[in-house]
């Protein structure tokens, strides 16, 4: 992902592939500047197209900040909770979870695979990744539900102490979120090669984006239930 | 230009009634959607705040359509959702996603928000909330009785500790997250369209005030409202889940005792909700400022003094807005080392807050001041966020605190600097811009006697709240002559009864007004008041497209008026410099 131009022609009707072709020869992330505006304006066209693209990495980025600041005021009920009351107990996490988490990582890592096939062009490894990259998310989601399973088998529900209860928010409200980006894998994958090339990139760029976040909010959350137990 | 102009739209005009006014995803669509909403949930909000002016003037009237008697419980429920449906439906709707999405693309030059599809769903979310939070009204019990800040146990612990507090509260809840939600939307969609969506030539610092102020209550939304959303679901887990969150253990309510709880702790709630709590007063004030800074500089035919500053100044309240939730909880028992730190930056609040009125009175400083409705409520802008901030030096301060919270005087002072102020933010925002929105103009006439009725009556209902706070009434009671060191302060209820009686009956002038206006009023050319932004550039009401298609480019600063050696006293944004004409008018 980091510093890795996705693809050129996007969003661009097909009358428009000459003057669209050439201005989005920067590249698209546009993060780096030479966009072209705050100067005299005068003669450089402006690249409309490279900026109608641009809006999904502002937003996927905004998006994940206010999603941060969710997790984050969790947390931050956790540390306090535990700290208060005195009633805490903590409770043993399920075995299952460090599979999981193996499991998630290595699916961020397919991801990856992914995105490199799509730079050297090979529609058949590239899709082939990404398949194993999104089954493999779908298996962490099972995983989780073992998890719960392994916990309500040994009588520990969301009501029986706080530090139950933050588990299973936690882990609910985080596999939530990864179900959307489950979503938006499975929207990419059901897109045919020649029209992601030319229409959906930006999905596939952003829902990689997406994905790899929530992989590291998982280990970021473990890593609290763990070490703050 | 024309070569990749047809680049920008890729949207045609929806067709159908249904799709062009109601699922529209045009950005002024949604806006007057926004705006309308706010205007039903003000009136709303005002008229519980009449039937609480009328039982405190007349305590044992009877009230056609309350049933039974005025119970404390009722008055309390009157409150809460007063300022539930003012903080959340009114202050945070119309001025940031009413008119922030109407004018925010046009100001910028960009035919529509970033993502039109999101705004639909912010906007339909936000209406699916309000109707959940007046269904509260309605289910059995009737509407929650702790406040719009909903503070634990009393929120948390279910029917036992008042009627509302059952279903009506859960109701609240799920309200408040649906609410959370659509913020979330709006704040992405307004912080992406303004950093990737401006015209050529549109730099940061050649922006409209208004925009820096829809940016930056775009950003305090984002951080702020995620916070309220994970606080409200802990909540709703405590009351539906059986989880101790934020509820005690060994907590007697009404003779009962509570079990299933151990442990939780309710200042958590309140950490939680102040985290968001006091940031959404900025969201409520900072497009306020926005747009009085805009119509000062407009009508007073002056650069706004100290463009830059003014910039500076706004990012800091917002960011300073961050560090003060503590004041809010002086009293909650917390280290005196902690309440100093929070006092400290609370008052740090003002320096900014100085430097924003400065530059307000300097640019009307020698202005050549065109008194239009628009201007009076800027000025009232003014004058209502000085007299209201004045008095939260007082209430930032732990020691005064202790004796004013929980009193008169806090309504006093939040009324003046977020309520009303930013009400009049709308009010000056809805004079300027109607005839853009709508190719007529408001009444002048009546817009002025509205301001001079609306702006005394505010002074008259909320200065005297202040005596009533120093004499030491506590806010939120039902009923203040059933208390014996109260009655003697009764005449001075009676004075804010009236006084709001009057305010409120001359609200229906502005309504009025609205309605009149809309079909007779004095048509409007494209700029009616000789402005220098985009949004004077392009016909009134606009196109679906705003710009035809073509994307304007920007030359210079927003407030260039008055400038020596050109004809006109106002150069506008888009007009290239070769083409103004030069000369003494």
């Amino acid at each position: 992902m980091p510093g890795a131009p996705v693809i050129d022609e996007i969003e661009i009707p097909p009358s428009d592939r000459g003057s669209g072709g050439s201005s989005s020869a920067e590249p698209p992330r546009g993060y780096g500047g030479g966009d072209g505006r705050g100067g005299d304006g005068e003669g450089s066209p402006f690249p409309r197209s490279a900026s109608s693209r641009r809006v999904y990495y502002t937003g996927i980025w905004l998006a994940l900040a206010a999603i941060l600041m969710f997790f984050m005021a969790l947390v931050s009920a956790y540390l306090v909770r535990k700290g208060s009351g005195g009633d805490w107990r903590a409770i043993a996490l399920p075995r299952v979870l460090w599979l999981n988490t193996a499991v998630l990582i290595l699916s961020s890592l397919a991801l990856e695979a992914s995105h490199r096939a799509w730079e050297r062009e090979q529609a058949a490894v590239f899709r082939a990744w990404w398949a194993t990259a999104t089954a493999l998310g779908l298996f962490f989601l099972a995983g989780q539900y073992v998890a719960w399973r392994e916990l309500a088998a040994a009588g520990v529900y969301l009501a029986t102490n706080p530090s139950s209860s933050f588990f299973y928010l936690f882990t609910a409200a985080h596999a939530l979120h990864l179900a959307g980006g489950l979503a938006a894998l499975l929207y990419v994958l059901s897109r045919d090669w020649m029209r992601l090339r030319a229409t959906a990139g930006v999905a596939a760029e952003v829902a990689g984006i997406y994905w790899h976040f929530m992989d590291g909010l998982w280990v970021f959350l473990l890593l609290v239930l763990t070490l703050g137990r | 230009m024309a070569a990749h102009a047809s680049e920008v739209h890729h949207h045609a005009p929806p067709e159908g009634f249904l799709w062009k006014y109601i699922f529209s995803k045009d950005h002024k669509v949604i806006g007057i959607q926004y705006y309308l909403l706010a205007v039903v949930a003000v009136f709303t909000g005002m008229f519980l705040s009449l039937l609480m002016r009328i039982h405190l003037f007349w305590p044992n009237a009877h009230i056609p359509g309350m049933d039974g008697d005025f119970t404390p419980e009722k008055y309390l429920a009157l409150m809460t959702m007063h300022g539930t449906i003012m903080v959340f439906m009114v202050l945070t709707t119309a001025p940031q996603a009413g008119f922030g999405n109407y004018f925010l693309p046009i100001q910028i030059g960009a035919a529509d928000m970033a993502f039109p599809t999101l705004n639909m769903m912010s906007f339909w979310t936000t209406f699916i909330s309000f109707a959940c939070l007046i269904a509260a009204f309605f289910v059995e019990g009737g509407a929650p009785i702790s406040g719009w800040t909903a503070y634990s146990p009393l929120s948390t612990l279910g029917s036992i500790s008042g009627p509302g507090e059952g279903l009506g509260q859960t109701m609240w809840i799920i309200s408040i997250a649906f609410f959370c939600a659509a913020s979330l939307m709006g704040a992405i969609n307004f912080i992406t369209t303004l950093i990737d969506l401006r015209a050529r030539g549109l730099t940061m610092m050649r922006l409209p005030l208004t925009c820096w102020a829809w940016f930056i209550t775009a950003i305090l939304s984002l951080l702020a409202f995620g916070v309220l959303l994970a606080a409200g679901i802990l909540m709703l887990l405590d009351r539906l889940a059986g989880t101790s969150f934020f509820i005690p253990g060994g907590l007697v309510v009404s003779g009962v005792q509570q079990t299933g709880h151990t442990g939780g702790s309710p200042l958590l709630w309140q950490h939680l909700f102040w985290f968001f709590g006091h940031p959404e007063v900025y969201i409520a004030i900072v497009p306020g400022m926005g747009a009085a800074s805009h119509v000062l500089s407009t009508f007073a035919r002056k650069p706004v003094f100290g463009y830059r500053a003014m910039v500076y100044a706004m990012s800091a309240i917002g960011i300073l807005g961050f560090m003060v939730w503590g004041h809010h909880m002086f009293v909650s028992g917390m280290s005196p080392y902690t309440g100093f730190a929070f006092s400290l930056m609370t008052m740090a609040i003002g320096v900014p807050s100085a430097i924003k009125t400065f530059n307000w009175l300097g640019t009307l400083w020698g202005g050549q001041i065109r008194f239009t409705a628009a201007m009076l409520y800027a000025i009232g802008f003014v004058t209502l966020f000085v007299s209201g901030g004045l008095s939260g030096l007082f209430l930032a301060q732990p020691s005064v605190d202790l004796y004013l919270h929980n009193t008169y005087f806090v309504p006093a002072h939040f009324h003046l600097v977020m309520g009303v102020a930013a009400i009049f933010g709308m009010f000056t925002g809805t004079y300027l811009w109607f005839p853009k929105v709508t190719g007529r103009k408001l009444n002048e006439t009546l817009g002025k006697l509205h301001f001079w009725i609306t702006l005394p009556g505010t002074y008259a209902i909320f200065m005297p709240m202040h005596w009533l706070g120093l004499a030491g009434a506590p806010r939120r009671y039902a009923d203040s002559t059933a208390v014996s060191y109260l009655p003697a302060l009764q005449p001075i209820q009676w004075f804010i009864s009236i006084a709001a009686f009057i305010t409120i009956s001359a609200q229906i002038l502005f309504l009025f007004n609205l309605i009149w206006s809309l079909k007779f009023g004095e048509k409007a050319d494209e700029n009616p008041w000789q402005a220098t932004t985009l949004e004077w550039t392009i016909p009134s009401p606009p196109p679906f497209d705003n710009f035809g298609g073509h994307e304007p480019s920007v030359y210079r600063g927003p407030y260039e008026y008055g400038v020596p050696g050109y004809v006109d006293d106002y150069l506008p944004q888009h007009v290239e410099p070769g083409k103004l004409a030069t000369g003494s008018a």
